[in-house]
């Protein structure tokens, strides 16, 4: 051993490399952590409450008695589980997210600072409108910005998702199509559409058809012009799409299906490509909801919460949900129930206004990139996924080579074939190579789908990073490195887990 | 633009290896006329200071609810969220982490899943938990469509005591689908007629407890009766504290139990976003709506998490999913756990129990007030009570005052026919200071 001259040993004189790793629990910073339901006790608790005043016996037998099950940490450990638990994620934080329709970018942490400002944090649905009056005017200046930027004359904000706008959208076209008597029971949308397009249309009580999908990846409009007769409510497209390209013939969609009386909804998960350089309303969009939580940067959070507010044009307007804000001489009003100038209103989607925290977080966003900075990001988004089409495709085989993408680079599984290896298996061995995989068999129109959405927020050196563990692994792929790929990933605080099982015998919580 | 790291150099470079001549290239395939010239005609870009000052004068032009006494529930509640809550939710490894669609590196955001089933399946009673809906409202309206899904049977029986919000969030699912909603007459103490409704076409009864005005209902006999007549018992809980307290949905017979889980570890938020709590029987499991969570083995047989059961879900069944749902509400089911961690079994009971206190302290100074009738018979955390005027005038008269005395039933249902009853709620955060400050506002307001 080399010691220096104050006595600290430096480096080990054995062969590191050549020596077994250890059975340890965990290893470097990623710690085993079990449940806190093997950690805690009954009667353990991470909070100082004071002694209640009265007992409850006025209760009787309305009283639990039984135990719950319910273990309790102490504060160091509750945070020492969690912080734990954290590290064994990826993160926009940590590394690229590229995953294609999911709009990984960066979560400025101005907005969580400003969604936790009391005067938003802190109010209560039902507090006299009086005493919210910031409140309302935020949601009508988030609804001013998102009309001005999609170019449609009104919003319903209150939708909690992108599917949820998706189906306040459908509801929306029912209401309207019901007021003119004339009810329609058909949704068409391509195959490559979102799984929630076809899954809301059904739940607004739609049947769905199919639209096929040109060899250019775009909406077959000699099929689209077939599909639509007397009894199509509304056509669904993405646009951007789903393959991460432009419908070209989006005008024509949009006159096909008005002079089929239908209303043209557009799935807007990909508005990030598009935001402050092309408006849905010029191209004859009816109704559009909005994720904040993809192209106005609220945090994913592991799943959720998300936001779905819904664009919708002057002919859909009058069907919209409540709650929405009016002026009048005494401030702003929130419109809460479907009466007086709210009578068409289709229903009540959810209890209360909708995801105001979201709001918050989102019109934070948007104030912070203004008009300028808007279009900046849709340019920068849509130049980061050519520059990665450009770079890959010499190795891996672009689905839709011909003409640029927009934000998301679409690439199939043919450059795999004969290697054995598969999406899959090139998704964990990205893992390895520290990045989060891009989103894999999606969309179903190709084959072994892989989709790249870097988003704005990437520096040029990350994405070239990423550009370059790929190509690695294509030239892995190519010398018939299988053992690489089969056994990922390798580096990950587990190796790949065993999904056939756990829905075989599904244990769904613990059990002592 | 500080969230935007190219510069202008890189984007040459990038352009060069596209072989595109300008960025205006890369957007050929949209029509002409639609592309814009110029950004549209919105305010340019700020600085975080400028950003920081304008939402501040946003937020001032709210009063919080801790800034003053304040009585109002109704669905979304008041109460104190530990620091290290909001501390854990904001590491960047749960905050800008996805759906973990790749379990291996997603570990974190699973386990604490399996934690929030777990935890929601101890608290409702039921042995299955989903990994969270939008809030609890939309989860009854799901609940009432998977009832309708497992029965075969097209009409929900929604009590009266069920809040207006969730039983108009259920008409707006259901009606669509072909599924009846009977919405029965409010009531403070409406359970009693829900039994009398149920009939062979019933496919579920859907009962709140405790109610909308704040009433607790043993619902046992309602369970009996649902399922002697073939139909499922969903059970709705507003205040997931009264879980600490009360019987649970499960020991009273319920199918389905479905719950707002805001009070534990989210803010008020002026009504979102919030977490549905979705609980069911086993054998119900196949037809829940959203993710769950499930556990199994690695390469290395080590346990793991993974989400599982996913053939219900829109991205593989499409027009067959059990929900359109995708993204839930991740993060707030997090706040939810690391809460629920903190508090344990223990500090839940007495949480519970010093709600029920404070609001039987509200009750007596409220009581004492001439021309003012306690409705409720028996509450955990709020009540309702008659006032000898508009409800609605007697809030905005106090609101004036600095006092935000609670929530008028005109609010939520003009119907009702209860303009002058107002709904009031207590919790750990209310002083006996605020109470006696409420009495003594109401008590002037009233003799005036």
């Amino acid at each position: 051993m080399t010691i220096l001259a104050v006595g600290r040993p430096t480096r080990s004189d054995h062969d590191i490399a050549s020596e077994a790793r250890p059975e340890t629990e965990g290893h470097g910073l990623v710690q085993d952590e079990p449940l806190t339901f093997e950690l805690g006790g009954w009667d353990k608790t991470g909070v100082d409450l004071p002694e209640a005043e009265l007992d409850a016996s006025d209760l009787g037998d309305l009283v639990r008695a039984a135990r719950i099950g319910l273990p309790g940490l102490s504060e160091p450990e509750t945070l020492r589980h969690y912080v734990r638990l954290s590290q064994k994620n990826h993160a926009i934080d940590l590394a690229m997210y590229p995953l294609g329709s999911c709009t990984m970018k960066h979560n400025p942490r101005l907005n969580e600072k400003m969604a936790r400002l009391p005067g938003f944090a802190d109010i209560h649905p039902l507090q006299p409108q009086s005493t919210v009056q910031g409140a309302l005017a935020l949601m009508d200046e988030l609804a001013h910005w998102l009309k001005t930027l999609t170019g449609m004359p009104a919003v319903a904000l209150s939708p909690k998702a992108g599917a949820h706008g998706e189906l306040c959208g459908l509801l929306t076209i029912r209401a309207a199509l019901e007021a003119r008597g004339d009810a329609r029971r058909t949704v068409v949308a391509p195959v490559s559409a979102h799984g929630t397009n076809p899954a809301t249309a059904a739940m607004a009580g739609y049947q769905v058809v199919e639209i096929a999908q040109t060899d250019d990846g775009r909406v077959d409009i000699a099929d689209l012009a077939v599909k639509l007769g007397p009894d199509v409510a509304a056509v669904m497209v993405t646009n951007p799409n789903t393959c991460g390209l432009f419908e070209r013939d989006v005008l024509e969609i949009a006159r096909l299906t008005h002079a089929a009386g239908a209303f043209f909804y557009c799935d807007g998960a990909n508005f990030n490509a598009i935001v402050g350089r092309v408006r849905p309303g010029d191209l004859g969009v009816d109704a559009m909801h909005i994720n904040l939580h993809k192209t106005f940067s609220t945090p994913h959070g592991g799943g959720g919460p998300g936001a779905g507010p819904v664009v919708l044009s002057a002919a859909l307007a009058p069907f919209a949900p409540a709650p929405w804000i009016v002026s009048g001489e005494d401030g702003l009003h929130l419109i809460e129930r479907n009466e007086g100038e709210a009578a068409q209103a289709f229903g009540r989607l959810c209890a209360f206004h909708g995801q105001m925290g979201m709001y918050v977080r989102a019109l934070t966003y948007m104030m912070s990139h203004g008009s300028d900075g808007l279009r900046q990001v849709a340019e920068d988004a849509v130049l980061a996924a050519n520059y990665v089409k450009a770079r890959l495709s010499g190795d891996l085989t672009a689905a839709f080579p011909d003409g640029p993408c927009m934000h998301e680079a679409l690439f199939d599984d043919a450059w795999l074939e004969g290697t054995g290896i598969s999406t899959l298996d090139v998704a964990k061995a990205l893992i390895d190579e520290g990045f989060h995989p891009m989103t894999m068999y999606f969309p179903l129109v190709v084959h072994g789908a892989m989709l790249i959405e870097p988003t704005e927020t990437e520096p040029k050196r990350e994405i070239d990073r990423f550009c370059d563990a790929l190509l690695r692994l294509a030239a892995a792929a190519r010398a018939g490195d299988v053992a690489r790929f089969k056994g990922a990933p390798f580096k990950a605080p587990l190796r790949r887990l065993d999904e056939t099982a756990a829905a075989r015998k599904p244990r769904l919580r613990w059990t002592a | 633009m500080r969230y935007l790291p190219l510069t202008p150099a890189d984007r040459s470079e990038m352009l060069a290896v596209i072989g595109a001549s300008s960025i205006d290239a890369l957007f050929a395939d949209v029509p002409a006329a639609a592309r814009l010239a110029g950004p549209v005609d919105l305010p340019p870009h700020q600085g975080e200071l400028e950003v920081e000052r304008a939402m501040g004068r946003l937020a001032a032009r709210n009063r919080p609810a801790g800034s003053g006494p304040f009585f109002c529930g109704a669905g979304a509640y008041r109460h104190h969220v530990p620091a290290s809550v909001d501390h854990l939710i904001q590491r960047s490894e749960f905050l800008t982490s996805y759906t973990p669609y790749q379990p291996e590196i997603a570990q974190g955001t699973l386990q604490a899943l399996f934690e929030f089933q777990t935890q929601v399946a101890a608290l409702t009673g039921l042995p299955v938990a989903n990994a969270s809906l939008y809030d609890g409202s939309t989860g009854c309206a799901e609940a009432v469509m998977m009832a309708a899904r497992v029965t075969k049977r097209s009409k929900a029986v929604l009590s009266g005591g069920l809040h207006p919000h969730y039983a108009e969030a259920c008409w707006t699912l259901a009606h669509t689908a072909g599924v009846a909603t009977q919405r029965l007459a409010a009531a403070v103490d409406a359970e009693a007629a829900v039994i009398d409704a149920i009939d062979a076409d019933t496919a579920c009864v859907v009962v709140q407890t405790p109610n909308v005005f704040g009433t607790v209902t043993d619902v046992f006999a309602i369970a009996e009766a649902a399922h002697a007549a073939g139909a499922l018992l969903v059970v709705v809980t507003t205040e997931a504290v009264s879980f600490g307290l009360l019987k649970s949905p499960g020991e009273m017979g319920a199918d389905i139990a479905v719950a707002e889980g805001q009070s534990i570890g989210n803010q008020l938020t002026f009504g979102g976003p919030y977490v549905g709590l979705f609980a069911c029987r086993e054998a119900l499991t196949r037809q829940m709506p959203g993710r769950l969570c499930g556990e199994t083995v690695d390469a290395e047989g080590k346990r793991g998490f993974v989400l599982t059961l996913s053939t219900r879900e829109q991205h593989i069944r499409r027009e067959k999913a059990t929900s359109n749902i995708c993204t839930n509400s991740g993060l707030c089911a997090l706040a939810f756990t690391i809460h629920m961690t903190l508090l344990g079994e223990a500090g839940l009971r007495q949480l519970a129990k010093i709600n029920h206190a404070r609001a039987r302290l509200l009750r007596d100074a409220l009581a004492a007030i001439p021309g003012v009738e306690v409705l409720t018979p028996r509450f955990f955390n709020e009540f309702a009570v008659r006032l000898p005027r508009s409800a609605t005038a007697v809030v905005n008269a106090l609101a004036a005052d600095g006092i935000i005395a609670g929530v008028p039933v005109a609010r939520l249902d003009p119907h009702a026919g209860m303009d002058d009853v107002l709904l009031v709620c207590a919790t750990e955060t209310t002083a006996h200071v605020d109470i006696t400050d409420f009495a003594e506002a109401l008590t002037q307001e009233l003799a005036q």
